[in-house]
């Protein structure tokens, strides 16, 4: 149709383009702002604006309600002076030992098996082992509670086994709470990180295992001189993601524990909620929730910037 | 190690991590079909499921999800279609910083705006509102529908894109009538992710709603498990009706998700 269309009538698109020519640098010109202008606006209404009124409430002392005072930069002092924020920042470190070096590691190991023995059904275990990724944080905590809980399944289980003696109420105690809460996001993790890594090794050629092989080198030396270099850039992508997702736990931790007992579980993301709408400090609220962001870009930047150089 | 042995070792490693990605799920499934109290006898009651419909609310709450979801979606669809077509396909001055700035909302997380914003909507009403719940999302959800968009419109086919950009006065029309179809994969990757995102998503519906009157659904769950501590045959039932709408469209249009999820993280 657009064919006949333009068969039938050149002589008036000509004139058209003609007449048109004239106006057309200005208006395209415009065109790409006037395509980015509606997606700019929200963005800019309703986060970049925001994000720089938090960095100018981090510089005062407000509860919410009355004046604040101009206070400098005490808040982000209190971030390392303060031993609950510092605390809260620790256990953010211990999570993302929890939800990403063990990922990490668990997932090299078990990408490097699957992809290179030839098993079936590789499809389904993919779906599988991706569910958590896909599950509401507040439903896997609900889940998590049962499993942790003192009639819970895994005191259940520890009690079939003979091992009655360790049974505890896990996130009611004071040493394993948080390590409780980290293994949350090792489950949640540990699929993402696999079927991210799978990937990377499916695209190495056979023959480089081939040859090395040849030359003597066991499965071992293998991955350590083929398989793990190529999935650099995979490793990277698995790192940034879940050390991110540990940095920005909220809903897991405010369902579980609520950042209990007593303060053994709390995090920055929950501290930023808890300082805004339950303590009405809202200044340090702010400053947590920009030393927060600093952190993430610091560690995108870091972790992509160590990824390329060992990419050359 | 004979070639059996290796390829017997390989189950046991999948099984292994499958029961472990499952094991939690089938709990909760287990527990939600399970007799309530401890008077109940039997295995299969999916009459809780009904009961802890009426008395959590889900129906209100999952309506309030259904229109948040509705309107981040649609939005964010739409920008993000039209400012990642301008920045994959057109130069202009301008364009890398313009690009930069939304990729850094990205990476922004919900903790560093989401205070000063609730005390801004307050101020202009916007709070216990769904719109309050629901545009800062789609700010969030620009940003990553921008990346994502242009990352597409980049690599698609050239011919397509000149067609397209002839005709000024068209170019619109076009991007509606041949691009759009075109791009359709991309797309429907975006309103995924988008949708399971907005779905999910706790902290912003929690603190944009601080008089409880507009509950999501996984905010309606946090505050059930709150008021029903003896229930646990309920709260699972809920747990799964929460999660159920996000699990269904997966099982799905599982490709979708796990290649949006993998390609999203991969920067350029």
């Amino acid at each position: 149709m657009a064919a006949a269309a333009q068969a039938s009538a050149p002589v008036a698109v000509e004139r058209e383009r003609s007449s048109r020519r004239r106006r057309a640098p200005l208006r395209r010109r415009a065109l790409p702002y006037a395509l980015i202008a509606p997606a700019l606006a929200v963005y800019g209404v309703f986060l970049l604006y925001p994000l720089g009124r938090a960095v100018q409430i981090s510089f005062y002392d407000w509860d919410g309600l009355t004046l604040g005072t101009f206070t400098g930069l005490s808040n982000y002092v209190d971030v390392v002076a303060d031993p609950a924020l510092r605390a809260a920042f620790g256990h953010a470190l211990v999570l993302i030992v929890f939800f990403s070096a063990v990922p990490t590691l668990i997932g090299l190991v078990l990408a490097a098996v699957l992809v290179r023995g030839r098993v079936r059904g590789l499809p389904v275990f993919r779906t599988v082992v991706f569910l958590p990724q896909v599950i509401a944080m507040v439903v896997v905590a609900v889940a998590w509670r049962r499993i942790y809980a003192p009639d819970g399944t895994l005191n259940t289980v520890l009690e079939g086994v003979g091992l009655g003696a360790l049974t505890r109420t896990w996130l009611g105690d004071y040493a394993t709470a948080l390590p409780a809460v980290g293994v949350i996001g090792t489950w949640v993790s540990t699929g993402l990180v696999t079927v991210l890594l799978m990937a990377g090794m499916a695209r190495v050629p056979d023959q480089l295992y081939e040859a090395a092989s040849l030359d003597g080198a066991g499965g071992v030396r293998a991955f350590f001189a083929i398989t793990l270099p190529a999935v650099r850039g995979e490793i990277t992508v698995a790192l940034t993601l879940t050390i991110i997702a540990a940095l920005k736990t909220f809903d897991l931790v405010y369902v579980t524990t609520g950042g209990g007992p007593g303060t053994s579980t709390t995090v920055p993301s929950y501290e930023v909620y808890r300082r805004a709408f339950e303590l009405g400090q809202v200044g340090s609220a702010a400053a947590v929730g920009i030393v927060l962001t600093l952190l993430i870009f610091v560690i995108n930047l870091g972790v992509n910037r160590i990824g390329e150089r060992g990419e050359r | 190690m004979s070639a059996t042995a290796e390829r017997a070792a390989n189950y046991v490693v999948l099984a292994v991590l499958s029961l472990f990605a499952l094991g939690p799920i089938v709990i909760i499934l287990a527990e939600a079909f399970g007799p309530q109290g401890l008077s109940g006898t039997g295995a299969f009651h999916p009459e809780n499921f009904a009961t802890a419909w009426t008395q959590g609310r889900f129906g209100d709450y999952m309506a309030t999800s259904v229109v948040v979801a509705l309107i981040v979606v649609s939005l964010a669809t739409v920008l993000s279609v039209l400012s990642g077509y301008a920045f994959g396909t057109m130069t202009f001055r301008g364009s890398t910083a313009l690009f930069y700035l939304f990729l850094a909302g990205i990476m922004v997380p919900t903790e560093a705006f989401i205070v000063p914003l609730f005390f801004d909507l307050r101020t202009v009403g916007l709070t216990n509102t769904v719109w309050g719940i629901a545009m800062p999302q789609v700010a969030q959800s620009v940003a990553f529908g921008t990346y994502w968009m242009r990352t597409y419109f980049r690599s698609a086919d050239r011919s397509i894109i000149e067609a397209a950009q002839l005709d000024g006065a068209g170019t619109l029309r076009l991007l509606w009538s041949v691009l759009v179809p075109v791009a359709r994969p991309a797309i429907v990757t975006l309103v995924l992710l988008t949708f399971m995102w907005t779905w999910n998503e706790f902290l912003i519906p929690l603190v944009m709603s601080p008089n409880g009157q507009l509950r999501t659904a996984p905010l309606g769950l946090a505050f059930f498990q709150g008021q029903y501590t003896q229930g646990t045959t309920l709260l699972a039932a809920a747990a799964v009706l929460v999660a159920l709408p996000v699990v269904v469209v997966y099982l799905f249009l599982q490709r979708h998700f796990i290649r949006g999820m993998l390609d999203g993280a991969v920067r350029e």
